[in-house]
Order: C-alpha cells, then sequence, then structure tokens
C-alpha cells in the first residue's frame, strides 16, 4: 500500500487531519491499531470549550470554536454539538478572586468571550446549584458534544473523502528512505511522503520509532455517567481549583469527570477506575448539585491520553526527521480543537506552512537528550 | 477490615467453601445480595415449609443441612450486600443499607453462579413476558404462581423442573412450547456417561411424563411471537407450515443459564471459549484459581454443572486457597481422603449429556427485535453498525450505546457479539466481550462521594 499520506492513529485528530487533507487532494492512509476513537476520542466527555483555555491555545481554539457551530459544513453532522454554555463556578472568595483576574487579563488582551456572572445570573442558568456558589465565568457559545456521534461522523467523512481506514493494524517500524516514509504494520508494509502521528497516549512510541524520542506521559483520567434522570442542568459546569466537570447529555444521564487520575496498568496498554479518587470528583459534583445524591452510577472508565509537562500539544514539524507532522499530547482537553488541528496540519501537510504562530507547540521543548554514548 | 477470605455468593459453592475454610482457622467473610443463605438454588430454603416446600422438591430440601452448617461456621456474614468494585491486591467496595465502605482480602473467591441466557424474540420485552428463572424466585420467595394462560417455552432442565412445581402446588400451564431439538448422534455419544447418574436421568423422563399429562406440549416449531397491546395478550409461531395463534396472560421463557463473568472479565482474568454451550468460563487451574493470583472461582461461575459439582467445587476451592494461605497445608491428601474428585465426576456425570440435548439456539435475531433493552438497540441498528467497524462489540457499543445501560451488558452480551460475527462471517469464539467498566452494580453518587473519607479510616 502506499499514499501521499499515512495517518497513524484513528483518534479524532488522525481523523480530522486526514479528513481536512484528503479534501485537498491528498492521497490518505490512515491506520489504527484497535478500532476508531478506541481511547481518549471514546472516553472524552466532549466538551466543547474555550473557557479556561491557556492563551497559547486560544487561536487555535476560538477558530475550532466558531466551526463547531456549523459542523454540518466540515462533516455533514453537527455531532451532536449544543451550544449550552460553559460555566465555572467560584465556591470561595479566593476562586472567584481567580476568575475576575484571568478574565480581566483576557480583556486586556482583547479576548472577550469569557464572561464575569454574579450569583442571581447563575442561578437562572442552573436552578440547582448549591447557593454557596459565590460567581462564576461564562461562555454562552460554548457547550458540549457526544464524541461517538462525532467520531462516526469525522469517519464517515473521511470515507467519502477517499481516506483508506485500517482498523486493527499495528504500527511496529517507521523508516524513512530515499524521501518516502516506510511503514511496517501488522497490515503489511505501507510507503507515504509523509506521516502524521496522531498516536494519542502511545505518541511517543511512534516518535520514538521515527527517531525522535520525546518525553511524554499518559493521563488516565476518569469518566462516571449515571442513569438518566429528568433533565435539569442545562450548561457545562466545572469549579475552579476542584477536579470537576459535569453535564446532562441528550440522552439525560450525567457525565462527571474533571480530571481525577485512575491507575495505568504497568505496560501502559490500560488504565482501570480508582474509586478513592474518583471520590473527589463524585463529591465535588455532589457539592455543587445536592439534590443528585440519590442518582445511581451507571458505569465509570478510565481513558488514556497523551500528557506533556507544560499541558500543551505538541503541533508541528518533527525536529528531527523530514516528512513528519506531530499532533499529540492534548492533555485531555483536545476535544474541542479537533476542527482546527486538522486544518493546520492539512496546511502542514498541504502547503508546508500554516498561518498560525505553532511556537507554542513545537516538539524541540520535549526532545529527549541524547544518551552519552 | 481485612480478612483472609472474601467469599462472594452464599449458593452452594460459596458456602461450602466458607464452612471449609473456618474449619482451617481462616477469618472468611461471605458477601451476599440476597437476605438469607442458599443461593438460587436453595432461596428461601430456611422459610419455605408445607406444600411449597414439597413441591419445591428433595434437592431443594437438601439445601438446609448445608444452610445451618454454614450458619454455624462462623464466618462473617454480609447479607444484602453488593459488590461493586474489585480491586487486585485485594479491595472489594461495598454497599450495604446505603451505605458504601471497602474491606480487604489475602484471597477472593467469586461464587456469584449464573444468570439465565437472554434470547432475544419478536416482542421479549413486553410485560407478560418473564424469565423461568425470575418466576422460580417469585414461587420460592414467597410461594408465588404465575396467574391466567401460563406458557413457557424454552429448552433445558430448569423450565421442566418448574413445571413440575407450578404443577406440584396446583397451578395450571396452558402448554409447553418445547424449543429444544432432538437429541442427534452428539447427545447419545455422551450417554455412557451418564449412566453413571442413572437417578438424574430417570427423573428427567419423569418430568417429561408429567407435564404431557397436565398440557399441551409443541414441539417442532419456529418464529415465535409475543405479541400484545401493552402487555402479553397471544403467543403466535409457525409450526407444519401453519400460524398458530394462542391467547396467554404470561409467558416464561428458558434458554439455559451461563456463567456469571462481568467480575472475572472485569478483573481482566483469561477466559475460554465453550463451544457446546456458547459462553465463556474464567479460565481456572484444578483448585478454581484464574488467571489472577489470589482470585478463585467455584461453583457455576466457573462453568454450569448444578448445585451438586458447586458444593463439591466448593470444597475443593476451599482446600485450594487454604494451601495459597499457608503452602505447608496438605490440599492435595485432604482432597483424596475426601474422594472430592471422585464425587465431582459423578455429580458433572449428566452434564455433558445435557449440554449436548440442549445446545444453545443459534437462530438469528429478526432485524426488528430489540437487543439492548436498557437503550433500546434493535438488531437491524446492531447488524448496521457491525458491518462497517472493526469486528469488537466495543466499537458497537460506542456507536449505538448498546450495552451502555444499568444492566452492563448482562443482557444483551452474547446477542451482540453473535451479531458482531455474523456480520463478519467469523465464529462468535473469535469475537470478544464488551469491556466491563465498573461499578459492577449501580451505586449511588452520595454513597461514591464518601469513599473520600476511606482513607483515613482504614
Amino acid at each position: 500500500m502506499n499514499a501521499d499520506l499515512l495517518v497513524i492513529g484513528g483518534g479524532l485528530h488522525g481523523l480530522s487531519a486526514a479528513l481536512q487533507s484528503a479534501r485537498r487532494g491528498v492521497s490518505v492512509i490512515l491506520v489504527e491499531r484497535h478500532f476508531l476513537g478506541r481511547h481518549a476520542s471514546g472516553a472524552t466527555a466532549a466538551g466543547v470549550r474555550t473557557l479556561g483555555r491557556d492563551p497559547a491555545e486560544l487561536p487555535l481554539s476560538l477558530e475550532a470554536a466558531k466551526t463547531w457551530h456549523k459542523m454540518n459544513a466540515l462533516v455533514g453532522d453537527d455531532c451532536g454539538f449544543i451550544a449550552c454554555g460553559q460555566l465555572q463556578v467560584a465556591e470561595d472568595e479566593v476562586a472567584l478572586a481567580k476568575i475576575q483576574a484571568r478574565v480581566r487579563g483576557l480583556e486586556a488582551k482583547g479576548f472577550t468571550h469569557e464572561k464575569i456572572i454574579g450569583r442571581i445570573e447563575m442561578r437562572e442558568l442552573v436552578p440547582d446549584l448549591s447557593p454557596h456558589c459565590l460567581g462564576g465565568a461564562w461562555v454562552a457559545g460554548d457547550g458540549s458534544a457526544d464524541p461517538h456521534r462525532t467520531i462516526i461522523a469525522f469517519r464517515d467523512a473521511a470515507l467519502r473523502a477517499g481516506v483508506k481506514v485500517v482498523e486493527q493494524c499495528l504500527l511496529t517500524g517507521l523508516q524513512r528512505r530515499a524521501s518516502r516514509w516506510i511503514a511496517e504494520t501488522s497490515a503489511g508494509v505501507i510507503e507515504a511522503g509523509t506521516v502524521v502521528n496522531a498516536g494519542g497516549a502511545w505518541a511517543d512510541r511512534v516518535a520514538e520509532l521515527a527517531g525522535e524520542p520525546v518525553r511524554q506521559s499518559i493521563r488516565t483520567s476518569m469518566m462516571v455517567v449515571t442513569e438518566r434522570t429528568q433533565a435539569r442542568v442545562k450548561p457545562v459546569v466545572s469549579s475552579l481549583g476542584r477536579k470537576l466537570s459535569f453535564k446532562q447529555t441528550a440522552q439525560g444521564t450525567m457525565v462527571i469527570g474533571g480530571g481525577s487520575q485512575g491507575r495505568l496498568a504497568s505496560d501502559r496498554q490500560s488504565a482501570s477506575v480508582d474509586f478513592v479518587a474518583l471520590a473527589a470528583s463524585v463529591g465535588a459534583a455532589v457539592r455543587l448539585f445536592p439534590a443528585l445524591k440519590g442518582l445511581r452510577i451507571v458505569r465509570t472508565w478510565a481513558g488514556m491520553e497523551a500528557m506533556t509537562e507544560d499541558h500543551l500539544p505538541v503541533i508541528g514539524f518533527s525536529r528531527k526527521a523530514t516528512g513528519l507532522i506531530h499532533a499529540f499530547g492534548f492533555s485531555g482537553h483536545g476535544f474541542q480543537l479537533v476542527p482546527s488541528v486538522g486544518r493546520v496540519v492539512a496546511d502542514l501537510v498541504c502547503e508546508g506552512q500554516t498561518n498560525l504562530d505553532l511556537g507554542a507547540f513545537d516538539v524541540e521543548r520535549l526532545a529527549k537528550e541524547r544518551a552519552v554514548a | 477490615m481485612k480478612y483472609d477470605v472474601v467469599v462472594i455468593g452464599a449458593g452452594p459453592a460459596g458456602m461450602s467453601a466458607a464452612i471449609r475454610l473456618r474449619k482451617n482457622g481462616s477469618s472468611v467473610a461471605v458477601i451476599d445480595e440476597q437476605h438469607a443463605p442458599g443461593g438460587q438454588i436453595w432461596r428461601g430454603v430456611e422459610r419455605n415449609s408445607g406444600p411449597v416446600a414439597e413441591a419445591l422438591g428433595t434437592d431443594y430440601r437438601k439445601g438446609a443441612a448445608l444452610v445451618q452448617a454454614f450458619r454455624a461456621c462462623g464466618a462473617d456474614y454480609m447479607p444484602e450486600t453488593q459488590v461493586w468494585q474489585i480491586e487486585e491486591g485485594w479491595n472489594l467496595f461495598l454497599t450495604s443499607g446505603g451505605k458504601a465502605r471497602r474491606i480487604g482480602a489475602r484471597v477472593v473467591l467469586l461464587a456469584n453462579g449464573a444468570q439465565e441466557r437472554p434470547v432475544p424474540f419478536p416482542g421479549w420485552t413486553l410485560p407478560g413476558v418473564m424469565t423461568v428463572g425470575a418466576a422460580q424466585i417469585l414461587l420460592k420467595s414467597g410461594g408465588m404462581l404465575p396467574q391466567g394462560d401460563v406458557w413457557i417455552a424454552g429448552a433445558g432442565p430448569l423450565p421442566l423442573l418448574y413445571a413440575i412445581q407450578l404443577l406440584g402446588l396446583e397451578g395450571r400451564i396452558a402448554g409447553f412450547l418445547d424449543t429444544s431439538r432432538k437429541p442427534g448422534i452428539a447427545a447419545l455419544t455422551k450417554l455412557s456417561g451418564a449412566w453413571r447418574d442413572i437417578p438424574g436421568l430417570l427423573k428427567g423422563a419423569r418430568w417429561l411424563r408429567d407435564l404431557r399429562k397436565s398440557g399441551k406440549m409443541v414441539r417442532g416449531f419456529h418464529d415465535l411471537h409475543a405479541v400484545g397491546d401493552g402487555r402479553l395478550q397471544y403467543l403466535e409461531w409457525q409450526s407444519a407450515g401453519e400460524r398458530r395463534k394462542v391467547k396467554a396472560d404470561v409467558l416464561l421463557v428458558h434458554e439455559g443459564v451461563v456463567p456469571r463473568i462481568h467480575e472475572t472479565m472485569a478483573l481482566g482474568c483469561a477466559h475460554e471459549w465453550n463451544e457446546l454451550q456458547n459462553y465463556f468460563t474464567p479460565r481456572l487451574d484444578g483448585w478454581g484459581e484464574t488467571s489472577k493470583a489470589g482470585l478463585f472461582v467455584a461453583g457455576d461461575a466457573g462453568g454450569i454443572g448444578g448445585w451438586l459439582a458447586a458444593t463439591l467445587s466448593g470444597e475443593i476451592a476451599g482446600l485450594g486457597i487454604a494451601k495459597h494461605l499457608d503452602v505447608s497445608f496438605d490440599a492435595e491428601g485432604e482432597r483424596h481422603r475426601a474422594g472430592l474428585d471422585k464425587r465431582l465426576a459423578s455429580a458433572r456425570a449428566l452434564r455433558p449429556f445435557l449440554d449436548a440435548l440442549y445446545p444453545p439456539p443459534t437462530a438469528s435475531i429478526a432485524d426488528e427485535v430489540i437487543v439492548c433493552r436498557c437503550e433500546e438497540v434493535t438488531a437491524a441498528q446492531i447488524r448496521s453498525v457491525a458491518k462497517v467497524s472493526a469486528p469488537d462489540p466495543n466499537a458497537v457499543k460506542a456507536a449505538t450505546r448498546c450495552g451502555m445501560g444499568p444492566c452492563q451488558g448482562r443482557q444483551c452480551g452474547y446477542s451482540v457479539q453473535a451479531l458482531v460475527a455474523e456480520a463478519h462471517g467469523i465464529p462468535p469464539r473469535d469475537v470478544s466481550f464488551f469491556n466491563i467498566r465498573p461499578p459492577l452494580k449501580p451505586v449511588t453518587l452520595g454513597e461514591i462521594a464518601t469513599l473520600g473519607d476511606l482513607e483515613d479510616a482504614s
């Protein structure tokens, strides 16, 4: 098999890069070790959030926000996106001061997407919220999507654009020879001019095969889903300083996450739920919404996702190998960025450059020093 | 609190293992969801008397002695308690009386038995359609009998046993739709083994004869539909080229039982595929230990064998666990002196015959049938996704929500596996099972929230 572009990793970032490259006339093969969306993309809470972003990510995030509001145009489906708003509450004066300082700082830089709201407005948005919450930051255009519907929409759009998707295909070798990449996989040898590394939690392995070892760890953020209940919480709610994100899905289930970490298996291939650690997120949720204490949990899981030291992704060309583009390390907040990062990666694939400054995402900052011989 | 051994399930296997381990002086906790010991087979055995106990039969009444011995054995018995998470090492998270807590163990024994194999067919989700096992629980729990035109559809020993129990209590059965196929060569080749348990075999023949006398016996039919507006009103089936229709108020279905595997699946134990009965069992060594050191399985949870085999495998697991806790313990000698292997072989003698006589249904599930009751996902929806996905039930789950409901795929797991196999033209054994996500049983947000205090308490 050969193609202009080989995308390694069938999560949403791999699919988005594959789709947007194929739309520009590039022939694309995408390989996925398990099935599409098996790990972080399928395990995400699917928050569509500009709120609280690192300023370095804001240009990408604000571009993506626009796309989410007309996702149909990109993939032919709205991906279950609902602009229900995202609310970050302050449960004490210290948290409130931090939120106010952040929003003022953003405004000074010309970013006006976050608004400060007070108690009364907040109670109108979320009547069930515990009265001890003092105020918060609000982005009305943020919201959440349906992760599985998003995977299917991006897959179907990629297939329509001519991307060849190979599932259950493990990458075992990657070598540059005569200005081509030779990828050895469990489905045979694949040749391509350019490779995109969208390997998620295992992107460091791909980078290493390509001769560019990087420092990367794995996040194992846990999620909780409850039984269905009547619609009562519209926005996605988080709490500054607490490991909590909380939303009610279109199906009526409550989804609670926020970064409590599960246990990573020693082989780094799976993660399991640590209920005592999870109690921090669930405890934060029932503090905000005491009325939900009796709701039954039906499922929990620990997703696996690449995490970098500075919690910023790696996006851009390899510093060591020609024709290798990285897109990984989203550190638990990559879902919203899927449309814009795919656009940027497609720029790099097709034009060799892009309009956004990718300096903060340079792989060089995570390069492992060569061992002394 | 840390025990030498925590046993999950107070049925024949769990009680036998606990009694054996207490003889060796181990500290033992036995956790069970019911309010009294006995498991499914001996549910209510301490309370039932008179005609109900009489109708439930001699095998049922045999349970009283074991329950009595278990009550006296000195194990910490925790009734009405659910185990919703097991962590290697071993920690068990429990809920009882609305409170969650955690206990530790050096060894865990899963003796949590079997569940009825769900077999979706048109109308199976209508009120009025239930399983024979559920009907038997009502019988054992309070002597309750189904009312109106009661039909039974299924195969295997349990529907026959229940029918006889029902008739013994003056209940009525309008008809029995026997879904078993004619015993083929495969069943006959197992007969030599079966003759070692002649009383068991004769009992089976007697059940059949009694039943034929009391109601309509229907064989050689297909395409059963349960029909009704809001609840069951009629049954329809195809027989000898004709569509038959009868009035029905209750339909009890049963297509055999399968081991409970959610716990061993969730823990990532190695499993094997039972080719005769189309179910997974955890891979066990000669003492019932799984591929995870310190995790044992006894009774039907390790493969369907019935109550007598369960008591014996419980005793064997008890010995194996005793040896695990103290390597100087002569488990082999005890096992030999008690003649456990010989007795177990005898208890299992009829099993190959039954397994061959009652193969699991293999008919393809019709497109319009709901496979996942929790999320109301039809066979057609699963097929359309399975065709375009990798042959993995988890891909179907992600795309359809099938198996995401409160039952955690206990109802739809094997059906989805079969549909994925069908879509890809591969045998079911080559298709994996759902990834099982904790909690093993629903637990409330409030209960989880209080777990944070555990670190200090323990």
